[in-house]
C-alpha cells in the first residue's frame, strides 16, 4: 500500500451561524489514487478542497497533506505548500489572461524562484505533451476552452506537485472538451500522478476516476469504487486501479491528444 | 426614511475609505480657501473702521515753515479741491530725553490744540488732551515708551523745554508722534523754522479704483500751489493702507494657493471616487433600477453619497479655517482697536457653497453614466470581467529581469491607465506641495539671513545697558572710542577683515516715526547684505536702503533723501536697494564719513570681523574678549540663531496644508489601489492558488503603483517649482519687499531628485495598507466565480 497523500482527521468548517459545511470528516487519499468528491451543491466539495489546498482553514480536525500539517501553516507557509505539493485546475481556467500561455504556464516557477531559462524549457516541454503548444505564445482569450484548461493542466504540474486538484474541471466545457480533458487527467492518473477531482459529472468521475467519495451535508455518505470502472474503496490494493485507468487511457488516446509515453514526460 | 435616504446611507457605510478620502480633501480645500479669503478681506478692515471713525486724512503734506506760512498752506486745501481738511499745524522734529536720564530717539511733533477737526481726528486712547504749554500727548506707535505723568527735557534745545505726558493718542495714518499746544511749539522748534503739516480729506477718495489717481491730483495741486522747495514730505493713507495689510498680505498668496490645490485636488478626488463608485456598482445600479429607482433617483442617490462626506469635510474646513484666522489676524485687530474675530459671513457662504457646488458638480458628472445605463446593460456588465488593456506592456514588463511579482504590478498602470491618470494627480499635488513648501521654508531662511546680516565670524559690541522704568538706563561708564577698538581687533592675528557699524536715528520728511541709519566705518560689503538692485555704497554722502524705504518715502535709486534728527540735515544719494526687513524697512546704510556732525553713541557701535580660514572664531573671540576688557567692549563669536514668529507662523501653516495634501494623496493612492484590489480579487487569487506568498502579493500591490509614484514626482517637483517662482515674490510684493535671485535660487539638484522620489514614497504609502489587506484576504470564493 502507498503512502498516504491526504490524511482528514475529523476535519469540520463552519462559515457564520449556518449548519456546518464540513461536519468532522475524515478520509485518507494514497498516492496514485485518483479519487472524485461527488455530491449535491453545498455539500462541502469545495470547502474540502480549500482545505487540502491551504486556501482555508478548518475549525477542527487535522488536515495533513504530503506528511505535512496543512491547517496550521501561517499564510506564507500555506503559500509554499500550494506551491509546492498542489497543483490546481479551475472551472474557469483561472487563466490570466493578459499574460500569454506560456506566461501563464511558467508563473508557478518564478513564484518558487525557479531559474528563467529552466523554467520556460520545462513550460515548453509541458505545452508540447498537452498538445497546446502551437499556442505558446497566443493569450488564453484566443484559445478554445478545450485547450485552456489543457493549458491550465500544464500550469498546474509546472512544479510537478505530487497532488493534482481539480475543481470541476469539465464544468465550463462543450462535451467534446470535458472528454479531451478527461482523458486527459486519466492519463496523468496512469503515470502515476495522484488526482482528486471535485465535479458534480459522474461520467467525468467515471472516465478518469477509480474511487468516488460522496458528500451531503458536509458529511462523507458514501466512500467506494467509481461506478462502472471496477475501482477500489479506499485502502484496496492499488493495483485494482490500473483497470479503471487503462480504460480511461485508452478514452484518452482515442481523441489524440497525447501518448502515453508523452504524458510520462510531464513527470 | 425614504428608499433613497436608505440607499446612500448603506452606500456611505460600505464605502468607508473613499468618504474619508473626500471628506479630508474638502477640509483642506475650505479651510485654506478661507483663511486666504477672510486675511484678504478683512486685514484691512479693522484699518478701514478706524479711518472711517477718525475721518482720516488722505493726504497728510508737510511743508518747510521757512519757504510758506500758514495762510499759503491753508489756501492749499482750496487749491486741492478737498472736502474737508485739518491744520496747518506747526512741526518739529525734537530728541527728548525722560526724566531719568535715558536718552529718547528723534520724533516728530505737531502742534495741536485740540485732538478733533475736519480729518485726522486723533484718537485718544489713555488720559487727556494737551491744555497748556509745558504738556504733551505721545502716540501710542511712539518709540518711547508713554507713561503719563513722565516728564521730557531736550537737552538739544535753547532755554531747556520741559514737558509732562498727559495723555496717549493715537493718529489713524501715524501722522506725529506726539502732539504739544500750538504755543508750545516755539520753544521746540528752538529758533528754526521748523514745519507745517496739512491733513487732506477728498471726495469718494475712501474706495474705488480712482483713489490712488485723486490723491496724486490732489498732491499736484497743494505742490503746485506751495512753489518749489516748499513741500518736504508728504503721504497718501494708501501706504498706511498697504503697511497696516502688510503683515496679513503675506499669507494671502500661498494660502491662496493651497486653497485651488485643495480645490482641483477635491474634484479630483470626488470625480475619482464617483466614478470608480459607480464602475464597480454597475450590478447595484442594474438592481436599484431594476426595482424601479428612475435614473435621476440612481444619480441622486450617487451625488448624495459624495456630499454627505464632503459636508462634514466642510463643516471642519470651516472651523479650522476661522481657528487658524484668529491668530494671524489678532495682531491687525488689537493695533486698531477692532474685534479679533474675524467671521467675514459672505466669505464663509461662498467658499461653503463653492466647495460644496463643486463637489456635488463633479459627482453629478461622474454618476451621469450610471444614470443612463441601460437596465439590462447594468445588471450584465456588472458580472463580466472587462478585456485587459496594455497586455503589450505586460508582457514587455515580463521580460524584465526582476522578481515576477514586481514585473506582474509593475504593468498594472497600462491595464487601467485612467485610474493610474487619477492616483498620479493626487501624486503630482503632493509632491508638488511638498516641493513648493520645502522651497517656502529655504526662501524665508534666507530672508531671515540676509536680515540677520550675520556673516560675520566674530562681532564686538558694548555690553547691553540695564533696563530702567522707560527703556535702557545711562551707562555709569562711558564707551571706549570705537577707533581704539578697531585698532585693537585690526591688530589681532587671526582677523581676516573687518568693518564696524554704528547705529543712528534720523526721521525722514514726512514719515513719522524712526528711520535707523546705520554707518559703516570700513567696507562692510561682504556682511551679508543683499543687493536686490543698484550697488554697494562707495563712499561719503552715498546709501543703499531697503524696499520698504523706497517704497514708504516714494523714491528711486538714484534720489536724494534728507535725514532730519543727525545733528544736522543730512542729504544722501540712494544708490542701492537692499533687502532688510528690520523696522519695516525703514533703514539707511551709509558711510559713517557721510554723518560726521552727528552725535554718534559709542555704545551702539559694533565691529564686525571675519577671521581668517584655520583660526577658531570661538577662541578668537575668548582672546579678544580679555584684549578688549579694558576698553568696555566685549567680543563673542557670533552664531546667534535668531527666529521670527512670522517665519514660524508660515513654517507651520504650510507644513500643515503640505501635511494634508500628502494625506489626502495617500489616500488618494489607497483608495485607487483598494478599487483596483478589489477587481483583480480573482487574479490575486489565481496566484495565490499558484503559491504566492502574502509578502510576494504585497511586492505585487506595491509595485503596481511605482511607475505611477515616479512619473508623478517627476511631474509634480516642477510643478512645485513653478509654484514656488510664482508664490514667493508674490508674497514678497505683500510684504513690500522685492527679493532677488539669491533667495529664490533654493533647489539644490540632489534635493530636486530627493523630491521627485517624493512622488514615490507617497505611492508606496499609501498602497501599503491595501497590499497587506490583499495579501490576507481569503480569495477561494473568487476563483469558483466566472
Amino acid at each position: 500500500m502507498t503512502a498516504p497523500v491526504i490524511e482528514l482527521r475529523e476535519v469540520s468548517r463552519r462559515y457564520g451561524e449556518g449548519p456546518p459545511a464540513l461536519d468532522a470528516v475524515s478520509l485518507t487519499v494514497r498516492a496514485g489514487e485518483a479519487v472524485a468528491v461527488v455530491g449535491p451543491s453545498g455539500s462541502g466539495k469545495s470547502t474540502l478542497l480549500n482545505l487540502v489546498a491551504g486556501l482555508d482553514r478548518p475549525d477542527g480536525g487535522s488536515v495533513t497533506v504530503d506528511g505535512v500539517r496543512v491547517d496550521g501553516l501561517g499564510e506564507a507557509a500555506a503559500a509554499r505548500h500550494r506551491r509546492d505539493r498542489i497543483g490546481m485546475v479551475f472551472q474557469f481556467f483561472n487563466l490570466l489572461d493578459d499574460l500569454t500561455v506560456t506566461d501563464n504556464v511558467v508563473l508557478p516557477a518564478q513564484l518558487a524562484g525557479m531559474a528563467r531559462p529552466e523554467a520556460f524549457r520545462r513550460a515548453k516541454e509541458l505545452l508540447e505533451v498537452l498538445g497546446v503548444d502551437r499556442h505558446a505564445d497566443a493569450l488564453p482569450g484566443r484559445l478554445s476552452g478545450g485547450e485552456r484548461q489543457r493549458v491550465a493542466v500544464a500550469r498546474a504540474l509546472m512544479n510537478r506537485p505530487p497532488l493534482l486538484l481539480a475543481d470541476e474541471p469539465t464544468g465550463a466545457l462543450d462535451s467534446a472538451s470535458g472528454q479531451e480533458v478527461a482523458g486527459l487527467l486519466a492519463q496523468l492518473h496512469a503515470e502515476g500522478q495522484t488526482v482528486v477531482v471535485v465535479t458534480h459529472d459522474l461520467a467525468l468521475a467515471r472516465a478518469c476516476t477509480t474511487r468516488t467519495v460522496r458528500l451531503v451535508d458536509g458529511r462523507v455518505a458514501a466512500d467506494g469504487a467509481t461506478e462502472g470502472t471496477g475501482g477500489t474503496t479506499e485502502g484496496t490494493d492499488g493495483a485494482a486501479a490500473g483497470a479503471g485507468a487503462d480504460g480511461a487511457t485508452t478514452a484518452a488516446r482515442a481523441d489524440g491528444s497525447g501518448s502515453g509515453s508523452a504524458v510520462e514526460r510531464t513527470r | 426614511m425614504s428608499a433613497l435616504s436608505r440607499v446612500v446611507r448603506s452606500g456611505v457605510g460600505r464605502r468607508r475609505v473613499p468618504g474619508v478620502v473626500i471628506g479630508l480633501a474638502t477640509m483642506m480645500a475650505v479651510a485654506a480657501s478661507l483663511l486666504g479669503g477672510t486675511l484678504l478681506a478683512a486685514s484691512g478692515a479693522p484699518f478701514d473702521d478706524a479711518f472711517r471713525r477718525a475721518h482720516g486724512a488722505h493726504l497728510s503734506v508737510q511743508f518747510d515753515a521757512a519757504r510758506v506760512d500758514a495762510g499759503q498752506v491753508r489756501a492749499s486745501a482750496r487749491a486741492a479741491d478737498a472736502v474737508a481738511f485739518a491744520g496747518p499745524f506747526r512741526t518739529a522734529t525734537v530728541t527728548p530725553r525722560t526724566d531719568d536720564g535715558t536718552p529718547g530717539w528723534p520724533m516728530t511733533v505737531a502742534g495741536r490744540a485740540r485732538p478733533g477737526g475736519g480729518a485726522d481726528r486723533v484718537t485718544l486712547t489713555n488720559g487727556r488732551w494737551v491744555a497748556r504749554p509745558g504738556e504733551i500727548v505721545l502716540s501710542a506707535d511712539s518709540a518711547l515708551l508713554p507713561v503719563l505723568g513722565m516728564r521730557l527735557d531736550f537737552p538739544g534745545l535753547p532755554d531747556g523745554p520741559e514737558v509732562e505726558v498727559v495723555g496717549v493718542a493715537r493718529s489713524v495714518t501715524g501722522t506725529a508722534d506726539a502732539w504739544v499746544v500750538p504755543a508750545q511749539m516755539q520753544a521746540l522748534t528752538g529758533g528754526g523754522a521748523g514745519g507745517y503739516q496739512m491733513h487732506y480729506r477728498f471726495a469718494d477718495a475712501d474706495t474705488g479704483a480712482g483713489t490712488e489717481a485723486r490723491i496724486a491730483a490732489g498732491r499736484r495741486a497743494v505742490t503746485a500751489g506751495a512753489g518749489a522747495g516748499a513741500v518736504t514730505g508728504e503721504r497718501s493713507w494708501l501706504t498706511v493702507r498697504k503697511a497696516v495689510e502688510r503683515d496679513t498680505a503675506l499669507y494671502v498668496p500661498f494660502l491662496l494657493a493651497f486653497g485651488l490645490l485643495g480645490l482641483v485636488m477635491s474634484v479630483l478626488v470626488v470625480g475619482n471616487v464617483v466614478a470608480a463608485a459607480v464602475g464597480t456598482a454597475t450590478r447595484r445600479i442594474g438592481i436599484l433600477k431594476a426595482v424601479g429607482f428612475t435614473p435621476s433617483q440612481v444619480v441622486r442617490a450617487y451625488v448624495a453619497q459624495a456630499l454627505a462626506p464632503a459636508a462634514v469635510g466642510t463643516l471642519l474646513g470651516v472651523l479650522v479655517g476661522h481657528l487658524l484666522a484668529v491668530p494671524v489676524l489678532a495682531e491687525t485687530a488689537e493695533v486698531h482697536g477692532g474685534t479679533a474675530l474675524a467671521v467675514t459671513p459672505w466669505i464663509d457662504a461662498v467658499v461653503i457653497g463653492g466647495a460644496l457646488g463643486l463637489v456635488a458638480v463633479t459627482a453629478w458628472a461622474g454618476a451621469w453614466r450610471a444614470g443612463r445605463l441601460r437596465t439590462v446593460d447594468a445588471l450584465a456588465l456588472g458580472g463580466a470581467a472587462r478585456p485587459g488593456r496594455g497586455r503589450a506592456v505586460a508582457q514587455l514588463a515580463g521580460r524584465l529581469p526582476l522578481t515576477r511579482p514586481v514585473t506582474l504590478g509593475l504593468a498594472r498602470p497600462f491595464a487601467r491607465p485612467g485610474r493610474a491618470l487619477a492616483m498620479g494627480t493626487a501624486i503630482v499635488f503632493g509632491s508638488a506641495a511638498v516641493t513648493f513648501t520645502l522651497g517656502l521654508g529655504a526662501s524665508l531662511g534666507k530672508v531671515l539671513e540676509a536680515k540677520a546680516h550675520d556673516v560675520a565670524d566674530v562681532v564686538v559690541e558694548a555690553p547691553p545697558a540695564e533696563l530702567g522704568p522707560h527703556g535702557p538706563k545711562p551707562r555709569e561708564e562711558p564707551v571706549a572710542d570705537p577707533a581704539d577698538v578697531a585698532a585693537v581687533v585690526a591688530a589681532r592675528p587671526g582677523t581676516a577683515r573687518h568693518y564696524s557699524s554704528v547705529k543712528a536715528r534720523a526721521t525722514v520728511a514726512g514719515t513719522a516715526g524712526v528711520t535707523e541709519v546705520v554707518a559703516f566705518t570700513g567696507d562692510a560689503s561682504w556682511g551679508g547684505y543683499t543687493m536686490v538692485d543698484g550697488r554697494w555704497i562707495a563712499g561719503p554722502g552715498e546709501a543703499v536702503v531697503p524696499t520698504g524705504f523706497l517704497s514708504t518715502t516714494g523714491t528711486r535709486l538714484g534720489d536724494t533723501v534728507t535725514l532730519n534728527g543727525l545733528g544736522e540735515p543730512v542729504t544722501v544719494r540712494v544708490v542701492g536697494e537692499v533687502l532688510d526687513t528690520r523696522n519695516d524697512g525703514m533703514e539707511v546704510f551709509t558711510d559713517a564719513a557721510t554723518l560726521t556732525g552727528a552725535p554718534l553713541d559709542p555704545a551702539e557701535t559694533t565691529q564686525h570681523i571675519e577671521v581668517t580660514s584655520g583660526t577658531d572664531a570661538a577662541s578668537y573671540a575668548a582672546q579678544l574678549d580679555e584684549a578688549l576688557a579694558p576698553l568696555g567692549v566685549t567680543a563673542r563669536a557670533d552664531g546667534d540663531d535668531r527666529d521670527s514668529s512670522m517665519a514660524l507662523t508660515l513654517g507651520a501653516l504650510s507644513a500643515t496644508l503640505t501635511l494634508m495634501l500628502v494625506l489626502v494623496a495617500g489616500l488618494g493612492v489607497l483608495n485607487g489601489v483598494v478599487l483596483d484590489t478589489r477587481e483583480r480579487v480573482r487574479e490575486l487569487g489565481v496566484y495565490k492558488a499558484l503559491g504566492m506568498t502574502p509578502r510576494q502579493t504585497i511586492t505585487t500591490v506595491v509595485a503596481s503603483v511605482l511607475v505611477t509614484g515616479l512619473a508623478a514626482g517627476g511631474v509634480g517637483v516642477p510643478l512645485g517649482l513653478r509654484l514656488h517662482g510664482a508664490i514667493v515674490p508674490a508674497m514678497g510684493r505683500g510684504a513690500g519687499l522685492r527679493l532677488p535671485a539669491s533667495v529664490l535660487d533654493v533647489y539644490a539638484a540632489p534635493q530636486l531628485a530627493a523630491l521627485g522620489l517624493g512622488g514615490l514614497v507617497i505611492a508606496v504609502l499609501g498602497a501599503l495598507l491595501p497590499a497587506g489587506w490583499a495579501a490576507r484576504a481569503r480569495t477561494a470564493v473568487a476563483l469558483r466565480a466566472e
